[in-house]
């Protein structure tokens, strides 16, 4: 007789993989709509692209270990890691960035450990650390928020810049965005200033900054915040990773805040910029590679906001949240084995 | 003379110390990034691999087996310090970026363990010819590696040849094909990591392909657990 041994919860509902996979894409779409209204649609490009790439390569992939193509394509986690990966990534990069990216989440990280529910690291963020550390400059290239852009990108132009077909505009543009405006996400830009010399204050002052946190990124943060918020009404996650990151994220910050207000940017610039709100509701409360039980959903959460506030600050990176992602992902199983709930009937779990 | 095949196909495929053995990681993952690094690092390993199988199969039988393992790590150090100062006379560039990984090789446990495990077990010949059997299997997986990742970095193959074979090699590097942003991974350690994993599931496979080909040994007859005597 086989000996399964399978990770909590036991409890089994009338909730299916592909129908949480589901909503979960759903929820994506206020952020998407408002990123695609700030970046241009080459946002929604690269979804289209990842999303066909990731089908075609889980269908291959299924086809060589003899399995049920339809039935594991159907369940849509390759959709949800599609698009985590697609958003991520600055919506004018070149098409084969978002192809070797989907390829790896798929092949290398999802399938070769033995397909979903198998895989030790978040698919999307393994992909996303695979992109930055090979090619740093096409990963941080990000356009200028469509508000305070000198010249934005229309839908044939995205197309054609993402497949490389005509270069003009990509050369003009970056050559335009020389002065910091237009390469730089606000995090990178406060990063080189920082290091410059200039104080948070002198930093903030750029146009890149107008609004409440950052442009841009502020309004592309609230939409994941309520796609998140959605998720959490419809019961399609748990609150505790995301409002342990969260509070960790604000701690952290407020703290460097108040010690040194020059050097360490506002609570607020954190919770609102880079990825946070989309680590923290979409990204890291993926059931198969974080903790499960609540406390240790909520240390595994505080970790990923611990790590992102010190990896921000202190780190080689401007933006940290795929980094804190995978080490959490690798302290989970350790989490789980030291918090295990108190089983029915004894007094304590250990 | 079977003996002497035996030996070739342990050390070439069946118990390849880079794909079976997973012996000598550490020089294996670093210096792969380039066909030459991996070429210049598995000679060196191959010319220590088959001195120290000779000397130690010369010695084996007035070596006290107790300090065995030191006498042995003695020879291997004194073989590495002769090709280490070779390389650094005839091909200094390769000595440069091959850097501290070259008297590592002194701990590289494919040459320990072939020492312990056959030439000190063994007659000269056949340790000898293990020692080429096994640096030569090494040295392959050193290449392919090397190659593999050279081509997915930065598209060329042999570049830098030169620095192993001289001023007349140059020619030999090959262009595959423009890159323009190099895959970075492949040249970092994760891709080393990656193509390695990638390697031992492609030798899994053939071998179990072989293996599915092979026709089933016939079954001989009816297998009882007992027999009762037919009278």
């Amino acid at each position: 007789m086989a000996f399964k041994i399978a990770s909590s919860p036991h409890v089994s509902t009338s909730l299916h993989t592909n129908t949480v996979m589901k909503r979960v894409a759903f929820c994506l779409i206020p952020g998407i709509a408002v990123q695609s209204y700030y970046f241009g649609f080459g946002t929604l490009v690269q979804i289209l692209l990842a999303v066909s790439v990731a089908y075609l390569a889980e269908a291959a992939v299924m086809k060589l270990r003899n399995k049920n193509i339809k039935a594991t394509l159907s369940d849509n986690s390759a959709l949800v890691t599609a698009c985590l990966l697609a958003v991520a990534i600055p919506s004018l990069a070149p098409w084969w960035l978002i192809v070797i990216g989907t390829l790896f989440a798929i092949v290398i990280v999802k399938q070769l450990y033995g397909g979903l529910g198998n895989n030790v690291f978040n698919p999307a963020m393994a992909a996303y650390v695979l992109l930055l550390i090979s090619f740093p400059v096409q990963m941080t290239s990000w356009v200028a928020p469509q508000t305070i852009a000198m010249n934005h990108a229309s839908l044939l132009t995205s197309v054609q810049t993402i497949f490389e077909i005509n270069q003009s505009f990509a050369a003009e543009y970056f050559r335009l965005g020389i002065d910091g405006i237009a390469m730089a996400t606000p995090l990178d830009t406060l990063k080189t200033d920082l290091s410059m010399g200039l104080t948070t204050t002198e930093s903030l002052a750029k146009p890149i900054f107008s609004g409440l946190a950052a442009e841009g990124w502020f309004g592309v943060n609230l939409a994941y915040l309520v796609g998140g918020l959605v998720m959490l009404k419809l019961k399609v996650i748990r609150w505790h990773i995301s409002v342990a990151i969260i509070a960790s994220l604000f701690v952290c910050a407020s703290f460097g805040f108040l010690v040194s207000p020059d050097t360490f940017v506002s609570p607020l610039m954190h919770l609102f910029s880079g990825g946070t709100m989309l680590a923290a509701f979409f990204i890291a409360t993926d059931p198969v590679t974080a903790a499960t039980s609540p406390r240790g959903r909520l240390i595994f959460g505080a970790m990923i906001g611990v790590l992102i506030y010190l990896i921000r600050t202190f780190g080689g990176y401007p933006d940290a949240v795929a980094f804190a992602v995978l080490l959490a992902n690798m302290c989970a199983p350790f989490i789980d084995y030291y918090v295990r709930p108190r089983s029915y009937g004894h007094r304590t779990g250990k | 003379m079977s003996n002497y095949r035996d030996i070739a196909s342990q050390g070439l495929w069946k118990n390849n110390p880079g794909l079976v053995q997973l012996l000598g990681l550490c020089p294996l993952l670093a210096v792969t990034a380039t066909i030459t690094n991996a070429l210049g690092l598995g000679v060196a390993t191959l010319l220590v691999l088959v001195g120290s199988n000779i000397l130690v199969s010369l010695v084996r039988d007035y070596v006290p087996k107790e300090i065995r393992i030191p006498v042995f790590v003695m020879i291997i150090a004194a073989l590495v310090t002769c090709v280490q100062l070779l390389i650094n006379a005839y091909a200094y560039n390769l000595y440069l970026s091959l850097g501290i990984f070259l008297p590592l090789i002194v701990t590289n446990c494919v040459i320990i363990g072939r020492a312990e495990a056959f030439a000190s077990r063994n007659s000269l010949a056949h340790s000898a010819f293990d020692g080429l059997m096994m640096g030569l299997g090494f040295t392959a997986v050193l290449v392919v590696l090397g190659a593999t990742r050279e081509l997915l970095g930065q598209g060329t193959l042999f570049d830098g040849a030169d620095l192993l074979l001289g001023e007349w090699a140059s020619v030999l590097t090959i262009h595959v094909w423009q890159v323009d942003t190099p895959f970075l991974l492949a040249m970092l350690p994760p891709g080393a990591f990656i193509g390695m994993g990638l390697l031992i599931a492609l030798k899994n496979v053939i071998d179990s392909n072989v293996k599915a080909r092979q026709p089933k040994a016939e079954s001989v007859g009816v297998t009882r657990a007992r027999i009762t005597k037919v009278s």
